[in-house]
C-alpha cells in the first residue's frame, strides 16, 4: 500500500516528543486544571466505606446537608440503584451501582456523594455523613474465598465464583508419559495502578438550572474526562443518562498516565454525571491519591502449573489451574485468569498438550481492573518461572532449555490451542542477542566465584523469553483536514495519555507528504471532533491508529497529486511529490508547492480532507528476551538489582525514542512487581498499603541504567509492520528478575520465591531449604476437582 | 486530602510561642518543618484548632558549639545539619544517619528537633542521638530544663516534651575522631527504616576502645544496645571478632511485626546489620 518514500524519511529516527514542551513547563491541562477560575463549577467528594463488608442500615445526611457551602448530599436513593454500564462485565448477575445500595463490599466503596461550592467544603461535609454499617465477615484470601463457608458478598450467587473456564477437551492426562514433571504454585501479586494523575471528571450539563429555582430536564452534556477511551466513555454515558448520542460530548485533556486504570468510565464518574444532571449545574471531581490507592488495582492470581518434559528437556505437556482475583464485584480484572492469561498460556513454546482450568473469585477487596498488560504479564510470569524451574530440574541451562522448546522462527503463523494466531517471531533471535549483551558466560563465572567464596552477596542471572498479544484486531479511524493555508489537522480515534501519539502520528503524515512536522496539528480524544475511536489500551495505538493515519496520509497524497495535476495541466502519473513540492517529471521549473495546492483545492472545491478506517485482521504478537542480574544477600534476604537487559521486538519502529520510553517505563513497572510493589490487605480486609509511605513504589534511586535494545521482526498484519510495545517490557521483565532471584540462591536449595521477592520471603526460602522444608508445590484447591463451567468472558466493548 | 480548618500563628519568639501554647492547650499543635504534621493533618488523623509555626523564630535557629557539645537549634533543618562543618567534624554518626533520611526535598524542610518530638520509632534521628548521649533542651511555662536522651523517648510518638513545652535544641557531646556508620535497611530507597543501626566506635591500635550502638525500629522507641557496646570493648575491629558480640543485638528487644518483616526476622537481621555497621564504623 505504501510506496517507498522519496527524499529522506524521518520514520525510524529519534524525533523528540512534540508533547513535552507543554508538559515539562507545566502548561498541559488536566481535568483538575480545566476552567479553574469558573465559580459556577461545583465540587464533589465521596464518602467511602471504612469497612470491607457490611450491610448499610441507614445513611444520615442531615448534618452534612446543613454544613456551609453544601449544595447536595446524595446517596443511592437519589442517584439510582441501576447498574452502571461497565467497561467489561464478566458475570451478568453481578452489576455495580454508582453508589453502594444496601451493602458495601470493600474498603473505599463510595456510599455517598457530597456536592459543595468548594472542594474543602465538600470534604469537610463528607466527614459529617453518618452511615450505619452492620459489619459482616469478609474474605480476602483468594483460596479461602473458594471455601464452602466463605463469607459471600452476593449471597444469591451461592458462592464467590464469578467465572470459570474448564478445559474444553478436559484431557486429564496431559502430563502422562513425561520423563519428569516440574511443578510450582505461584502467586502473582496485586498491584496499585498508581498513575501520576488519579481519576478526574468535569461535567457541564445543558441547560443550566436557573440561578434560583429547580433544575429542569437536562438535554445535553459536555464531559471533560481523564480516560483512555473517550468514545467508549461517551457510549457508556449515553446508556447511563438516556440522552441522545448527539448531545453528549466527551473529551479527554492531557491524562497523567493510566496504565489500564482509566478504561472507559468508573462508577464514580457515573455518580458525578447523575449528580450534575440532577442539579443542572457543572460538577467536578478530582480523585485524591488516597482514593486512587483504595480503588485502582490489578493483577492478583494464584497459579498452579505443571510442566511435563522428556529426557531431552523437551516439553511434553502442561497443566495449569488458576485462581484469579476479581476483588469486589466482577470487573475486567476478574476476566484475566479465564481470558488473556489463558490465551497466552503457551508462551513462546511448543506445548503439545495443554490443559487449562481457571476460576475467578470475589473477595472483599477493591475490584481489579487492567494494569499494563492485563493478564498477559500473569501468563508470562507463570510460563517463564515454570520453564526456568523445569530447566533446572532437567539439568539444562535456562537458555538451552528454551532453545529446545521455542516455536521456531520458520513455524509462523503459529496457532495455539486457545486460538491465538501468532503472526511472526524469532524467539531464539532475541535470546541470543540478550545473552550476548548481558555477557551471560562472564556473569556465570562471577557467580561461581562468589559461590565458592561463600560470599554474603550471591549473584543471580535470570532469563525470560516472552510473547504477548497486542492490538486485538478491530478497526481504527483517522482523518486529515487541510486548511486553506496548507496546514494540516490530523485526527485519530486512539487516545494518548503519555504515549506520544501526537509525535508518532504527525511523523507519519509529515513523512508521507514531505512536509515539516510543525505544519501538522494533532487532534484526539474529543468525540465532537473525532468521528469514532477505539481509544488506547492493549498496545493498539500505533498498529491500528498509526496504520489508519498512514492510510489517510496516502489517500491525501493521492488526492493532492490529482489537484496538482489539475493545476499544472498534466497527467497525474507525471507528478512527483518531494519535500512538499509537486513537480512534473522531466520538466524543470514546472512545479507547484503544497500551499498552492491547498489554496487551489479550497478555492475550486471544498478543500482537501480524507477520512480513513483501518481494520486489522487479528492481533500482533510482540516478543523478546530479558536478562536480569541481581545480588541477593543470603544473610538478610535483601535483593539488589544490578543490571537489566531488555531485548524487545515490536516489529517496525517508527520512533525509537518513543519505543525506548515504553521499554524503560515497562521495565520499571515489571521489575517493581518482582521486587517491591504489592497492594496488601490485612486478614480482616483493611488495606495496609494505602499510601505511598507503605506501598513501596520505587524511585530512580532504586533503579539502574536499563539496557534496552530492539530487534525488528515485522508483522504482516498492518502496513506499518508494527506491533505493540506499550506493555511488552512489563510482561518480560518481571519473570526475568524473579528468575534471577531464584538463581542467586538456587545452590542453597531454593527453587521458588513468590513475587514480590521481599527480603523476608527470600530469607525464609533459604532457611526452609536448609531445613529441607522448601515446598514450591502443593495440590490446588478442591474447586478444580469438580469445576462448574460458568459463562465465558464477554468481549470487552471497545 | 484537605486538612480540616485550623487557625495559624507564626510567633517571632520562643516566649510568644509558649504563651500561645499555654493559651490554647491541647487545641494547639506546633509546626516546625511540617513533614510529619502536614501528612497527619491532611489524612485527618488530627484536627488541631490552631497550628503554631515555630519556623520563623530566629533565636532557635542555628548550629553552634557549646562547650564539649554541638547544639542544634529547633529551627535547624536536616540539610542545615548536614551542611554544618561542626557536625561533620564532631558528630560523624549523626551526619551519616541524616544522609539516609527521606529525600532531598524533605531534608530541606524537616527539622531534627521536630523529628525527635514526633518520635516515630522508624525515624532515623532517634537512634544516633540516643547513642551519642545527647541532652534535650526543653522550654516551658516554668523555664528551661534539660533531659537526657535516655529519658526522653517515652513510647510510640511520645516524648518527655509536654503539651505546653517546646524542644528548643538538642545538645550532642562531641565524638571527634570516632568512626561511625548508619546502616539503614529498606526495600526502596526513600522508605522509612525497616531497621536502622547507628554505630560509633573509637578504635585504638586496631582494637575497639569504646562503642556506641543505637537501634531504629526495634521497639516502640529508639533503643541503645548497651550489652553489645560492652561486649565490643577490647575486640579487634574485624568482622570475625565482632560477629559474636553483634549477633545477639535483638535479645530483649520487642520489634514490630509488619508488612516489611516479622519480629523474629527483624531480630535476626539486626544482628547481621549491627556487625556490618560496627565493622564499617571501625573503617573496615
Ligand atoms: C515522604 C516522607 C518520607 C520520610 N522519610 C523519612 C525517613 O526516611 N526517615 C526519617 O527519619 N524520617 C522520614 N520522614 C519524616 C521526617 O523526617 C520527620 O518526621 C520530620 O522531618 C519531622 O520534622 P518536622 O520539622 O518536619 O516536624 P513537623 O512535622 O513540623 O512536626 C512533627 C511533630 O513534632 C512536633 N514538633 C515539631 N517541632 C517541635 C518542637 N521544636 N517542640 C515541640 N514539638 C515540636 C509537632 O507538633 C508535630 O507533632 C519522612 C517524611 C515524609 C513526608
Amino acid at each position: 500500500m505504501t510506496e517507498p518514500m522519496r527524499g529522506t524519511s524521518i520514520l525510524g529516527t529519534e524525533v523528540r516528543r512534540v508533547e513535552d514542551p507543554d508538559l515539562l513547563r507545566g502548561r498541559g491541562d488536566f481535568v483538575g486544571d480545566v476552567d479553574l477560575a469558573d465559580p459556577t463549577v461545583l465540587h464533589a467528594a465521596f464518602v467511602r466505606s471504612p469497612v470491607p463488608h457490611a450491610l448499610v442500615r441507614g445513611i444520615g445526611t442531615g448534618a452534612a446537608s446543613d454544613a456551609p457551602g453544601v449544595v447536595a448530599v446524595l446517596t443511592a436513593a437519589e442517584l439510582g440503584s441501576d447498574p452502571v454500564p461497565p467497561f467489561a462485565q464478566i458475570n451478568d448477575r453481578i452489576g455495580r451501582t454508582a453508589l453502594a445500595t444496601d451493602r458495601v463490599r470493600f474498603v473505599g466503596e463510595p456510599v455517598a456523594l457530597v456536592v459543595a461550592t468548594s472542594r474543602a467544603a465538600a470534604v469537610d461535609a463528607g466527614d459529617l455523613v453518618d452511615v450505619d454499617y452492620e459489619e459482616l465477615d469478609a474474605v480476602i484470601d483468594l483460596e479461602e474465598a473458594l471455601g464452602p463457608d466463605a463469607p459471600r458478598q452476593f449471597p444469591e450467587l451461592g458462592s464467590n465464583l464469578a467465572l470459570a473456564v474448564k478445559d474444553p477437551e478436559g484431557e486429564p492426562d496431559v502430563l502422562a508419559g513425561a520423563h519428569h514433571v516440574a511443578r510450582l504454585r505461584m502467586e502473582n501479586n496485586r498491584m496499585a495502578t498508581s498513575p501520576i494523575e488519579g481519576h478526574g471528571i468535569l461535567v457541564r450539563p445543558t441547560p443550566l438550572a436557573p440561578a434560583s429555582g429547580e433544575a429542569g430536564e437536562v438535554t445535553g452534556l459536555d464531559v471533560t474526562l481523564g480516560t483512555q477511551h473517550p468514545h467508549l466513555a461517551k457510549r457508556l454515558l449515553v446508556r447511563w443518562t438516556g440522552l441522545p448520542a448527539d448531545d453528549v460530548r466527551v473529551r479527554a485533556p492531557h491524562v497523567g498516565g493510566a496504565f489500564g486504570g482509566k478504561a472507559g468510565i468508573v462508577p464514580e464518574h457515573a455518580a458525578v454525571v447523575r449528580a450534575s444532571c440532577r442539579l443542572g449545574r457543572p460538577v467536578r471531581w478530582v480523585e485524591t491519591r488516597s482514593e486512587s490507592m483504595l480503588s485502582m488495582s490489578s493483577r492478583g492470581q494464584v497459579q498452579y502449573a505443571e510442566l511435563g518434559v522428556d529426557q531431552e528437556g523437551r516439553i511434553t505437556g502442561m497443566r495449569a489451574r488458576l485462581v484469579g482475583d476479581c476483588g469486589a464485584y466482577a470487573g475486567f480484572g476478574g476476566s484475566f485468569a479465564s481470558g488473556s492469561t489463558r490465551t497466552m498460556s503457551e508462551g513462546a513454546y511448543r506445548i503439545p498438550r495443554l490443559r487449562y482450568d481457571a476460576v475467578s473469585v470475589l473477595t472483599n477487596t477493591a475490584p481489579t481492573g487492567a494494569f499494563r498488560g492485563a493478564g498477559r504479564p500473569e501468563a508470562a510470569a507463570m510460563v517463564e518461572r515454570l520453564v526456568d524451574h523445569a530447566a533446572r530440574e532437567s539439568g539444562l541451562t535456562p537458555e538451552e532449555f528454551r532453545r529446545r522448546n521455542y516455536v521456531p522462527a520458520d513455524a509462523f503463523p503459529h496457532e495455539t490451542k486457545f486460538g491465538a494466531r501468532y503472526d511472526t517471531g524469532d524467539y531464539a533471535g532475541t535470546l541470543e542477542v540478550a545473552l550476548e549483551r548481558a555477557g551471560v558466560e562472564g556473569l556465570r563465572a562471577e557467580q561461581r566465584r562468589r559461590r565458592e567464596q561463600g560470599a554474603s552477596w550471591q549473584l543471580g542471572i535470570g532469563i525470560a523469553s516472552y510473547v504477548e498479544v497486542t492490538g486485538f484486531g478491530g478497526s481504527e479511524y483517522a482523518g486529515i483536514r487541510v486548511a486553506r493555508d496548507g496546514s494540516l489537522t490530523v485526527m485519530a480515534g486512539t487516545s494518548a495519555h503519555g504515549q506520544g501519539h501526537a509525535t508518532a502520528f504527525s511523523m507519519l503524515v509529515a513523512d508521507q507528504l514531505g512536509l515539516p512536522m510543525e505544519r501538522v496539528t494533532y487532534v484526539q480524544s474529543d468525540t465532537a471532533q473525532v468521528r469514532t475511536g477505539g481509544g488506547t489500551g492493549g498496545a493498539r495505538s500505533l498498529q491500528l491508529g498509526g496504520s489508519a493515519v498512514l492510510g489517510a496520509a496516502v489517500e491525501l497524497r493521492e488526492r493532492a497529486t490529482r489537484v496538482a495535476a489539475d493545476l499544472l495541466e498534466v497527467a497525474e502519473a507525471d507528478i512527483e511529490l518531494v519535500d512538499g513540492t509537486f513537480s512534473v517529471r522531466g520538466v524543470p521549473g514546472a512545479a507547484v508547492d503544497w500551499d498552492d495546492v491547498a489554496r487551489y483545492a479550497h478555492d475550486e472545491s471544498d478543500g482537501l480532507q480524507v477520512d480513513h478506517d483501518f481494520s486489522q485482521d487479528g492481533s500482533t504478537f510482540p516478543f523478546g528476551t530479558h536478562v536480569s542480574v541481581v545480588e541477593v544477600d543470603v544473610e538478610t534476604g535483601a535483593v539488589r538489582l544490578l543490571r537489566h537487559v531488555a531485548v524487545d521486538d515490536c516489529g517496525v519502529v517508527v520512533n525509537p525514542l518513543l519505543v525506548r520510553g515504553q521499554q524503560q517505563g515497562g521495565c520499571v513497572q515489571g521489575i517493581s512487581q518482582a521486587l517491591w510493589e504489592e497492594f496488601r490487605y490485612d486478614e480482616w480486609g483493611n488495606p495496609v498499603t494505602a499510601s505511598f509511605a507503605d506501598y513501596t513504589l520505587p524511585s530512580t534511586g532504586d533503579l539502574v541504567q536499563l539496557e534496552t535494545t530492539s530487534t525488528t521482526t515485522p508483522t504482516d498484519r498492518n502496513p506499518l509492520g508494527a506491533k505493540g510495545i506499550g506493555e511488552a517490557a512489563t510482561v518480560g521483565s518481571t519473570p526475568a528478575v524473579q528468575n534471577a532471584v531464584v538463581d542467586a540462591v538456587a545452590h542453597l536449595g531454593v527453587r521458588h520465591v513468590d513475587i514480590p521477592c521481599t527480603p523476608e520471603r527470600v530469607l525464609t526460602a533459604i532457611r526452609e531449604a536448609q531445613r529441607g522444608e522448601h515446598h514450591p508445590w502443593r495440590e490446588p484447591p478442591a474447586v478444580f476437582d469438580d469445576l462448574p463451567d460458568l459463562d465465558a468472558v464477554d468481549d470487552v466493548e471497545v | 486530602m484537605i486538612p480540616p480548618e485550623f487557625d495559624y500563628a507564626a510567633p517571632g519568639t520562643v516566649s510568644e510561642a509558649l504563651a500561645l501554647l499555654a493559651e490554647h492547650g491541647d487545641e494547639a499543635k506546633v509546626l516546625a518543618g511540617g513533614q510529619s504534621l502536614l501528612p497527619v493533618l491532611r489524612m485527618r488523623l488530627n484536627a488541631p484548632g490552631i497550628v503554631i509555626d515555630i519556623s520563623r523564630i530566629e533565636e532557635i535557629k542555628g548550629i553552634t558549639e557549646s562547650g564539649d557539645a554541638v547544639r542544634i537549634g529547633a529551627g535547624a533543618t536536616y540539610q542545615d545539619v548536614l551542611d554544618s562543618a561542626l557536625v561533620s567534624e564532631h558528630l560523624g554518626l549523626l551526619h551519616k544517619a541524616l544522609t539516609e533520611v527521606a529525600d532531598a526535598q524533605i531534608r530541606h524542610r524537616g527539622t531534627v528537633c521536630g523529628a525527635l518530638v514526633h518520635a516515630d520509632p522508624a525515624g532515623d534521628v532517634g537512634a544516633p542521638v540516643l547513642a551519642l548521649d545527647a541532652r534535650m533542651v526543653i522550654q516551658g511555662p516554668d523555664g528551661e530544663r534539660t533531659v537526657d536522651a535516655s529519658d526522653f523517648f517515652v513510647d510510640l510518638f511520645e516524648t518527655a516534651v509536654g503539651e505546653d513545652e517546646l524542644l528548643t535544641a538538642v545538645e550532642i557531646p562531641k565524638h571527634t575522631g570516632w568512626g561511625a556508620h548508619y546502616e539503614k535497611f529498606v526495600r526502596v530507597s526513600h522508605q522509612w527504616a525497616i531497621i536502622g543501626i547507628a554505630a560509633a566506635v573509637r578504635v585504638e591500635g586496631g582494637t575497639i576502645a569504646e562503642a556506641k550502638v543505637g537501634l531504629t525500629n526495634m521497639g516502640s522507641t529508639p533503643l541503645r544496645a548497651t550489652s553489645v557496646e560492652q561486649a565490643l570493648v577490647g575486640k579487634e575491629a574485624t568482622e570475625d571478632a565482632v560477629a559474636e558480640a553483634c549477633a545477639q543485638v535483638g535479645e530483649g528487644t520487642d520489634p514490630p511485626s509488619d508488612l516489611n518483616g516479622q519480629a523474629d526476622y527483624r531480630k535476626h537481621v539486626a544482628g547481621v546489620l549491627t556487625r556490618r555497621a560496627v565493622v564499617a564504623a571501625a573503617g573496615g
